[in-house]
């Protein structure tokens, strides 16, 4: 129990997805004008990471590992090169799967997520958990924790960009600076800040 | 963009329509791995390769694609390109693949491979779209190896691991600056870059989302 507490931890704040590994920043740096929106597209990445992480994971030991196709009698077969070409399958067709079934069973979560919600698949932290899953041998149960983490991480790291460029619009940047200059910088600050959560551990 | 020359094509986005400092396309992976500048080259040219190769395979087949499908099909193709790269990488420098790490097999997930597949190779012929392809990973690959180029300068001393400035560690006398190897360096140098960029090209200067009114007040003044 305590080593998932230690996982989530360290997913959400010392290896921030966003601030730390510079992942989704395309999406990071669009959408964090507005505070709804920004939310909006947190919670959006939060489901779909707590989804296609364990999912990755089980078609990772069951099928593309070496040695994984043995219950079919094919001990030798490596499958693994096909890796990237299935997370990013699996991502499209899982954010397919869950607009419609959003749509038809809770259509007010699905309204509000609205654009959101295609929008992830090209979303870089989503496909760069999948991948840090694989390169750090997460078993199933902390795959899904991982997921979960990493998802709460990011969402927190845009609510709070979004939060600040929200005040600083009102302010007086030099005019090459402003837009995306500043905001760049907003994210440099933002990271120091988060650096100082390195090392802990439970 | 119909009308516009190869050479247009090829050089515009380096500076004047950069896709780092101007479209916020690309920014997701790249720059992780901007800490020394050979491990940047590196992945400079993975990245020039892809969109180079992309762009000329989606523009082949442009004519024969559902518009209902296009999105799936575009991310096959560069699936299989990174797969490719990444296979090549392994097996002629793997010191190096090891360092990149996840990041070869984030450029699937990289905004510009797909942002100018969509953009620009769906509606053009192959040759333009591949010239399109290299121009926009020149772009990226300046943006990167500028950052690149002061995070390793500053931050270890160093160029391609030729020591420039002798750090104090090994008997030198630079104090190197060790916020640079730390991922919120390269957020500064890219924010100084865009404004750099825009003091030189004032066109590019966004339009302000607030502007303060006049005083109207009297003991304002």
């Amino acid at each position: 129990m305590e080593h998932y507490l230690s996982l989530l931890l360290k997913a959400i704040f010392v290896e921030n997805m966003a601030l730390a590994f510079f992942l989704g920043m395309c999406t990071f740096l669009a959408i964090s004008k507005k505070i709804e929106a920004a939310v909006g597209l947190g919670i959006a990445v939060v489901v779909v990471l707590t989804v296609t992480v364990p999912v990755n994971n089980l078609l990772y030991n069951g099928i593309l590992r070496e040695g994984a196709l043995s219950w079919a009698g094919l001990p030798n077969v490596d499958l693994s090169f096909l890796g990237l070409l299935t997370y990013i399958g699996v991502i499209a067709a899982i954010v397919q799967i869950m607009e419609m079934v959003l749509d038809k069973y809770i259509p007010a979560l699905y309204s509000a997520l609205g654009v959101f919600l295609p929008l992830i698949t090209v979303n870089c932290a989503i496909m760069g958990a999948s991948l840090f899953m694989v390169e750090r041998d997460y078993t199933f149960g902390e795959s899904v924790v991982y997921g979960f983490g990493a998802g709460i991480g990011w969402a927190l790291a845009i609510i709070a960009l979004a939060g600040i460029r929200e005040k600083l619009k009102y302010s007086d940047v030099p005019d090459g600076l402003r837009g995306l200059g500043i905001t760049f910088i907003t994210v440099g600050l933002m990271s120091l800040g988060f650096m100082s959560f390195s090392g802990i551990s439970l | 963009m119909a009308g516009s020359t190869a050479k247009q094509v090829l050089f515009e986005p380096i500076f004047s329509n950069n896709p780092i400092a101007l479209q916020i396309l690309g920014i997701c992976s790249a720059l992780a791995v901007t800490t020394s500048m050979s491990v940047s080259i590196v992945m400079c040219i993975a990245v020039i390769a892809v969109t180079a190769f992309s762009n000329l395979a989606v523009s082949l087949v442009r004519t024969q694609i559902p518009g209902s499908i296009r999105i799936i099909v575009q991310m096959t193709i560069i699936a299989s390109l990174v797969i490719v790269v990444d296979q090549v990488l392994k097996a002629y420098a793997y010191e190096i693949s090891k360092q990149l790490s996840v990041f070869v097999g984030l450029i699937i997930t990289n905004c510009i491979v797909m942002g100018r597949a969509e953009g620009f190779a769906m509606t053009n012929p192959p040759l333009l779209s591949f010239l399109d392809g290299i121009g926009n990973g020149l772009g990226y690959s300046v943006m990167l190896l500028f950052v690149a180029f002061f995070r390793e300068l500053l931050g270890a001393g160093s160029l391609f691991g030729v020591t420039l400035l002798p750090v104090v560690n090994e008997g030198g006398w630079y104090v190197p600056n060790g916020l640079l190897l730390l991922p919120p360096s390269a957020f500064f140098i890219i924010g100084l870059a865009i404004w750099a960029l825009r003091a030189w090209k004032p066109e590019q200067v966004e339009e302000p989302d607030y502007k303060m009114s006049r005083h109207t007040a009297k003991e304002a003044f």
